[in-house]
């Protein structure tokens, strides 16, 4: 398999201004801090980690909504890192992004016909063709035609994601990346979503970025995880073996964090003290130090780099981790 | 140190909205008690009446709110007949109350001191330095590192997790003996979430009050509640111990929850979701609530409301399902 989407080494820094009356740039907040990974064709790469690890940050980068610090955002082979204008309006057609709250972003004022054909009069698709379409993607997402002139509020929260989601297809996108798609929602339609964008994801060969807090809606619909702590990647591989085997001190806590539902099973808890630092002002050295129960003195010093740490390609930025090489 | 006499009994709770649209019948019989010492959990959807549940009990429902019909006994009295002087002594004393959303109970415009000294003096008769230095040790308590410092602080200066943990420690400032405590980890990462959790239970066995734990997060019910209600649209469907829940759930609605939630195993199978959406409160169906996304409806279903039937010691089910011997045999195992 190809990648879709290679990411090296992005960085997004939020510049900090002084106050007074030309303010000054006084630091940054480094939201994303030298990310690399790739996502192959049709696969699903989730991505976890504490609010304010730079999640929607790495989203919207990769989006080019936020024009990136430094790196790289290789898509299809080719360098989008910079481009503008005509190319960057034509990759937006390729790449979408679906909200946690569908209701802040759809316009409540338009009906869910003009929300669905928005993005394809944008790009100027035929009427005739639009109105095929819009037929077609209310039925695969589950909304009947006859709603195609009611407005968001006079759905239910589910039923706005479902609409979020026909929008986000309308120009056949291969990327699409999700954040945070099915936070807000009950758990009984939270499985419906779910459901549905497996099926889309089949029928419509797409790629997805899944970008979630909660680590069992994220293993039931990865291939692989990165996890992100303060603007990084801490550790990443293929799903079963990452939540089975977790190797940075920083998973193995989030994943024992997780209540699990079945009252006979007394969960090994590593609690992790504190919050997480402000990424305006990270520690030194690895950035878990200050949280790590098993930190020791390189890791507050050494900001330690993505390693190998199984045979099967698993990867971890960890001082205390042994490096494994491959193929064996 | 079992006491088996209730703290807390909620007998046969309707509350209604009587809005100009209709009565939305938010909680439409709900009963319950809860003993020192225990954690109760309430179950169910967004809507399904948990929150004005908790409200009723609190007497913070007003109009077009109405408590139209039952008893909550607290230590045997009847707060539905109190004053609302007479609630104000018992609100954040006896029954305390914690929010998803710490800002409910934290005013931003205080300092941490002012607000936890204020709640204190309203309650203890305490002078203003004696006050103090119960809510130092109360941030200390709840895990808050440097407490004389942070007292110092407002609101926003904290995390979210610190915001959470301070509203704990007010809700504690009485040593209340019951704590409602709605959805408070819902908004918080399941790190954060882990340590709350944990710090409720260390209280609870310290302090050894009865709590209220409403979520819908049915790993934190497995982890933390002795006995579970699970609601939908505004009625209890279930209510067992928690090992029964999980063991032998009966409601069809309860099975549905279990099955929604993904499990981190190996085998991935696709998740049953429930088809459908609540029904609107206004205008209920006839016959079970549930029936128009039940798998196991039958045509009775939509005719009968069934009772809540006690089905076995300690495990009510609102379910036609359970009403004769003949329909049971279609119950899956
Ligand atoms: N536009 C912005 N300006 C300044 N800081 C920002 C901006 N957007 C996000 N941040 C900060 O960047 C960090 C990462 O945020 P975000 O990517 O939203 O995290 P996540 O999605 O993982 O919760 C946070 O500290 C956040 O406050
Ligand atoms: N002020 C109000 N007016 C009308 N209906 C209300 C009001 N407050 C709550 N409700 C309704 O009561 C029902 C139960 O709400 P609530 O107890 O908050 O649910 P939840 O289980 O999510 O906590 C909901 O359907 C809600 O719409
Ligand atoms: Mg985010
Ligand atoms: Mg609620």
């Amino acid at each position: 398999m190809s990648s879709l989407l290679e990411v090296k080494k992005l960085k997004k820094h939020f510049p900090v201004k002084s106050g007074g009356i030309i303010p000054r740039q006084t630091g940054a907040v480094k939201a994303v801090d030298g990310v690399s990974f790739d996502v192959k064709k049709g696969e699903t790469l989730g991505l976890v980690g504490e609010s304010g690890c730079g999640k929607s940050t790495a989203g919207r980068a990769i989006l080019k909504l936020h024009e990136p610090t430094d790196g790289e955002i290789i898509f299809k082979g080719k360098d989008i890192t910079n481009v503008q204008g005509e190319q960057l309006r034509k990759l937006r057609q390729e790449m979408q992004l679906i909200f946690q709250d569908p209701y802040a972003s759809l316009n409540p004022r338009k009906t869910v016909e003009q929300i669905i054909t928005e993005p394809m009069k944008i790009f100027n698709v035929p009427k005739r063709e639009r109105q095929k379409k819009l037929s077609r993607l209310m039925d695969v997402v589950g909304l009947s035609s006859y709603q195609k002139d009611r407005y968001p509020h006079q759905f239910s929260g589910g039923q706005r994601q479902r609409i979020g989601i026909a929008r986000s297809l309308a120009l056949d996108p291969d990327l699409v990346i999700c954040d945070e798609p099915v936070s807000a929602l009950d758990v009984s339609i939270q499985a419906q979503v779910v459901n549905l964008m497996e099926d889309l994801q089949q029928e419509f060969d797409l790629t997805y970025i899944f970008i979630a807090h909660d680590l069992s809606v994220v293993h039931h619909i990865s291939d692989r995880v990165a996890v992100m702590y303060l603007g990084q990647i801490v550790e990443i591989g293929e799903v079963g073996e990452l939540y089975r085997n977790p190797k940075h001190p920083y998973t193995q806590a989030l994943l024992s964090a997780i209540p699990e539902a079945n009252p006979h099973k007394q969960k090994e808890r590593i609690l992790i003290k504190g919050d997480l630092p402000s990424p305006s002002n990270p520690p030194q050295g690895c950035k878990f130090h200050t949280r790590c129960p098993l930190a020791e003195d390189i890791c507050k010093q050494v900001n330690p780099e993505l390693k190998q740490v199984s045979e099967h390609g698993q990867q971890a930025a960890c001082h205390l981790v042994k490096e494994v090489v491959a193929g064996h | 140190m079992e006491n088996n006499t209730p703290i807390l009994e909620v007998k046969d709770l309707h509350t209604h909205f009587l809005t100009k649209t209709g009565a939305v019948k938010a909680v439409d019989g709900v009963s319950f008690d809860i003993k020192p010492g225990e954690t109760l959990g309430i179950v169910g959807e967004s809507g399904s009446g948990k929150s004005i549940t908790a409200m009723s009990i609190m007497q913070l429902i007003s109009p077009p709110g109405k408590i139209v019909q039952g008893e909550i006994l607290f230590e045997g009295e009847n707060l539905n007949n109190k004053t609302e002087k007479e609630m104000r002594k018992i609100r954040g004393k006896e029954i305390s109350m914690i929010f998803q959303d710490p800002m409910t109970s934290l005013n931003p415009v205080f300092t941490i001191e002012k607000q936890m000294v204020e709640t204190i003096r309203t309650h203890e008769a305490m002078n203003k330095k004696q006050a103090k230095q119960r809510a130092v040790e109360l941030l200390d308590l709840v895990g808050i590192p440097d407490p004389e410092a942070r007292l110092k602080n407002y609101p926003h200066e904290f995390s979210g997790g610190m915001r959470q943990r301070a509203m704990i420690a007010m809700a504690l400032a009485c040593n209340p003996k019951v704590l409602i405590a709605d959805e408070p980890t819902t908004a918080l990462d399941v790190t954060i979430q882990a340590q709350i959790l944990e710090l409720l239970a260390k209280l609870q066995k310290e302090l050894g009050m009865a709590i209220i734990m409403i979520t819908h997060d049915l790993g934190v019910v497995a982890e933390v509640c002795d006995r579970v209600m699970v609601m939908y649209a505004g009625k209890p469907v279930e209510f067992t111990d928690v090992l029964s829940l999980f063991d032998h759930a009966k409601h069809p609605y309860t099975w549905g929850l279990m099955h929604s939630i993904p499990k981190i195993t190996d085998q991935k199978q696709k998740l049953e979701a429930i088809e459908g959406l609540p029904p609107d409160l206004r205008a209920l169906p006839k016959g079970c609530s549930f029936a128009a996304r039940c798998k196991h409806a039958m045509d009775s279903c939509f005719e009968v409301d069934p009772s809540f039937k006690q089905y076995q010691a300690n495990h009510h089910v609102r379910c036609l399902l359970y009403e004769n011997e003949e329909n049971e045999k279609v119950v899956p195992s």
